[in-house]
């Protein structure tokens, strides 16, 4: 019998608490799923706060169209055996313009198919609350954002009117066009995430875990060779190394870490043991030193 | 004090089953910039291998661009996060950092110092078992460290420690040392008998006292920062208390399940127990105790878990269950301390929403009674609150809630309020104590009642409420209709807004404030006027929606009519038949609604006039025939 809650236990009733306040006040959430292990979590405490109901919102993927195969693969996996009711969003207009981080550079690629598609996604379904995965200890600019993130009608995040939010007390009022993002894994570490993914069992994209793969070099990241839309002269250099990946998004903006760890404990053990941060293999943050916040204001998630 | 347990490397899987155990500590840092706190925090996250390498790389180069310690490493540019606060060299929020040590999961609340940030300290407090103060051991106590103690014990937090700083540049006196912590229990009587306080003289630039007991400070015997972060006891006061839960949820998948979702605040609660729903009284047995992982035997305070009971009693999101035995108050009257949060002033008065547990209301918040200066502690004479102020005052909520005094339970006594225009959130309250009156004031019933009255002079009662700029013909209007209807042998009244400042009013200026409760008390009469059975025509610039709902909210439903008066500025300041506009532009009146006070068109008036186009008899004619299209000048 529980007397005592350990870390884990306490993170996992605050994020079920927020779901729980969104599904009861906002009029059509939707639970943004990028497929990586924190959408993982983030699905799996869903499950945990409405049971034995089912989450009363959709997923929805907003697909770059670069993301890995077995990305994708996963996801439609996913959905179908949880049962959930699964949006893909893919920005038709980038796609006919032939959008794309080799031929346009991970900047314009990433506004127009990440930041343009999402903003076009939510005033398609005219959703008023997007829960997502962000953590405060991902980022310098995260750390001091609200776990109810209010958005303007133009989706624009401003730093100075976000609310207060006292003890677990949200007010999730808006008025029409505005949104709320809302990050129930606020509170989480890397460290809580991989540490809950192997208390619960929670199954994530083999990617994660080190294997032979094909990869190059490119712009000083090893990056793998996922399909034929690599330009040739670089498909052509890859080598074949044993990697894992520690975030997952477009395969060509996604740096591959050499590894052997192959189980959860190794990765665990590798992370602790490792001296780099996790942002390092994204390409979008080292621009500028103020770069996600600059992103974010613009509608970033 | 690293995670530098052997484990990671030869035996993962039993460091991770130890560290599954970890508990979870929340404490927040109180100081500014100068008295080191942001180089303590930064000092914690890397001692504890928060820090990674390439983190450490920009971290290093910053340092030589930006930072203050020459070659040395800045660690206080490691949590300066906003790219403005960085040019500025400031913090401006909350801020929460994360670490851990082979004991506990740490979650800081990192907030800024300045009394203009009050409102983030408080906010950066309400979740935090534990303060550290920071003091400047140069400086020793001031006003700040004051006000600092005084906001976090205000939100409830009990212990405190007292980090006496920069001990490195007074030599590591014991008696400067000694000398500052006796000023500090000399006035942390005054904050509450419940304290536990911990000084500790520490140097966190020159890491001593951080994560071990230094040489340099040989006399001291009390533990590091770090041995006393991980050691000190939480949560166990909040597992003892009676069991409360606020249903966030009705969890009702089919027809055979119906449960209430919510996340435990105080107690235990099992199968069996006896529960009451607040705030209706009705008592049932807990019958499940659901999680996806099975049912509990027990459920605990800090844990979501989803209760069954087993009999059918009312119960929706909102309502709290509670332990029969031991159930909560129920009231629509509170006192409480308010901290305010917005640049707009409290509105005494006015209206707002009130959102405390899963529950949001309607909240009138009264003049406070008096504020609390928050570097004397004293009372100070109030009649709003400003931003960052704190006051004591009173609420009437529009209904009934459950709730526990603040410092018993956090979660049920502490609310925060929201500006129903904006929906931003505008104060942070917590209940002292329920006000009796509301159960000793009893409506009187009327024998002759307000339809009879009516009925009596062959008509329905009504509300014109003439709304729109100084000079845009309100009141002419209303005297030329007022004519009209008295032809008809109707029984009218007009209530003037220049006529009533000169009596009832006349105490009144022209603040934002002092407008909300001029509209208040021109409501009240207009809705006594009207139960007395009169059609009453009030015609008041009324700048502000909210007021003007607050009056539409007053009215029998139908009875209150909105007309919009609507002259352009431009026509209504060359009209200008009292002159005002031009005194207000030239400085001589302040707060003049359309020139330096704002003034906020109705959205849907149930008739608008253009004055522009139409004379004052035409408006007139046309309310008329809208009265008379709606029946309310016949019975």
């Amino acid at each position: 019998m529980t007397t005592t809650l350990t870390h884990l236990d306490r993170l996992e009733a605050e994020s079920l608490h927020i779901m729980r306040e969104v599904a009861a006040e906002c009029e059509n959430p939707v639970m943004l799923y990028s497929v990586g292990k924190d959408s993982a979590v983030m699905l799996h405490l869903a499950m945990k706060a409405f049971y034995p109901s089912r989450p009363p919102f959709p997923l929805m993927h907003v697909d770059t169209t670069w993301k890995f195969r077995e990305m994708i693969e996963f996801r439609d996996r996913k959905a179908k055996e949880m049962g959930f009711d699964l949006l893909v969003h893919i920005n038709e207009e980038g796609v006919r313009q032939g959008v794309g981080p080799f031929s346009h550079g991970s900047a314009v690629h990433t506004d127009m198919m990440k930041t343009q598609a999402l903003k076009q996604a939510l005033d398609k379904y005219k959703f008023d609350a997007a829960f997502g995965g962000a953590r405060r200890d991902e980022e310098k600019s995260r750390a001091k954002e609200r776990i109810f993130s209010f958005r303007s009608a133009e989706h624009r995040w401003d730093p100075k009117r976000q609310r207060p939010e006292p003890w677990n007390v949200y007010n999730t009022r808006i008025n029409q066009g505005e949104s709320v993002r809302v990050f129930p894994l606020s509170n989480w570490t890397e460290l809580d995430i991989w540490q809950y993914i192997r208390r619960e069992n929670i199954e994530i994209v083999p990617l994660y875990f080190a294997a032979p793969r094909p990869v190059v070099n490119w712009n000083g990241v090893d990056i793998m060779v996922d399909d034929d839309r690599m330009p040739e002269d670089l498909a052509k250099t890859a080598v074949t190394k044993s990697v894992r990946f520690r975030t997952l998004g477009c395969y060509p903006l996604t740096g591959a870490v050499e590894s052997t760890a192959d189980t959860l404990e190794a990765i665990i053990q590798e992370m602790l043991l490792t001296t780099t941060s996790e942002r390092q293999g994204r390409v979008i943050d080292v621009d500028q030193s103020a770069s996600m916040e600059k992103k974010k204001q613009e509608g970033y998630f | 004090m690293r995670l530098n347990d052997d484990l990671i490397a030869t035996d993962i899987a039993a460091y991770l089953e130890k560290h599954e155990h970890k508990s979870l500590l929340r404490f927040i840092t109180c100081g500014s910039v100068d008295d080191g706190k942001s180089t303590l925090i930064g000092r914690l996250l890397y001692d504890s291998k928060m820090i990674f390498e390439d983190q450490l790389a920009s971290l290093e180069s910053d340092s030589k661009k930006v930072g203050t310690q020459g070659e040395n490493i800045d660690f206080a540019l490691l949590v300066d996060g906003l790219a403005a606060e960085r040019e500025q060299g400031i913090t401006i929020d909350v801020a929460y950092r994360f670490f851990a040590t082979d004991k506990r999961k740490f979650i800081v609340a990192d907030t800024p110092g300045h009394e203009q940030y009050t409102r983030n300290m408080a906010t950066g407090a309400s979740t935090a078992d534990v303060a550290i103060l920071m003091v400047d051991a140069r400086k020793g106590i001031l006003t700040q460290t004051r006000r600092h103690s005084f906001i976090t014990t205000l939100l409830g937090i009990r212990k405190l420690v007292v980090a006496v700083n920069k001990m490195d540049l007074v030599g590591y006196s014991e008696q400067v040392y000694e000398d500052i912590i006796e000023d500090f229990y000399a006035f942390a009587d005054e904050l509450a008998t419940d304290l536990e306080i911990q000084p500790i003289p520490m140097s966190a630039l020159e890491g001593v006292n951080i994560t071990s007991r230094s040489n340099e400070t040989d006399w001291y015997e009390g533990p590091s920062l770090m041995e006393y972060l991980e050691n000190v006891p939480v949560g166990d006061k909040r597992l003892n208390a009676s069991f409360r839960m606020p249903v966030q949820w009705v969890n009702r998948p089919n027809l055979d399940f119906r449960g209430f979702s919510g996340q435990i605040t105080a107690g235990t609660i099992k199968p069996g127990d006896r529960v009451k729903s607040m705030p209706s009284g009705k008592q049932s047995t807990i019958d499940r105790i659901v999680t996806a992982t099975g049912d509990l035997e027990q459920g605990i305070a800090g844990q979501s878990v989803t209760l069954t009971l087993a009999d059918e009693i009312d119960c929706s999101r909102g309502d709290v269950i509670v332990s029969a035995d031991d159930p909560t108050e129920v009231s629509d009257q509170f006192q409480a301390r308010i901290l305010w949060m917005s640049e707009s002033p409290l509105l005494p008065g006015r209206r707002y929403l009130l959102k405390i547990g899963s529950k949001t209301v309607t909240a009138t918040v009264n003049a406070p009674k008096y504020g609390i200066d928050v570097n004397t502690l004293s009372d100070v004479p109030a009649k709003t609150l400003e931003l960052n102020q704190i006051g004591v005052t009173t609420l009437s909520l529009d209904q009934a809630i459950p709730y526990d005094p603040y410092d018993v339970n956090r979660e049920m006594g502490g609310f925060i309020l929201i500006d129903r225009m904006t929906n931003d959130t505008v104060g942070l309250g917590l209940i002292d104590f329920a006000l009796r009156r509301a159960s000793n004031i009893h409506w009187q019933a009327m024998d002759m009642d307000r339809a009879t009255l009516a009925e009596q002079k062959g008509q329905k009662p009504a509300v014109l409420w003439f709304t729109g700029l100084s000079g845009s013909g309100k009141s002419t209007i209303a005297n030329a209709l007022q004519k009209l209807l008295f032809a008809q042998g109707k029984h009218t009244f007009t209530l003037d807004g220049d006529n009533v400042r000169h009596g009832l009013n006349r105490d009144l200026g022209f603040t934002d404030a002092d407008r909300v409760e001029n509209i208040r008390r021109v409501a009240n009469v207009a809705r006594l006027m009207s139960d007395a059975g009169l059609i009453t025509l009030v015609s008041f610039i009324s700048p502000f929606r909210s007021e003007r709902q607050m009056a539409r909210n007053l009215m029998a439903e139908g009875e209150f009519i909105e007309v919009y008066v609507d002259t352009p500025l431009e026509v209504a300041e060359k009209r200008d038949v009292k002159g005002l506009y031009k005194k207000a532009r030239a400085g001589e009146i302040k707060n003049f609604t359309g020139i330096d006070s704002p003034y906020e068109p109705p959205k849907a008036p149930e008739i608008t006039i253009d004055t522009v186009n139409h004379t004052p008899e035409e408006a007139a004619q046309s309310i008329l025939d809208y009265l008379k299209e709606k029946g309310m000048l016949e019975i």
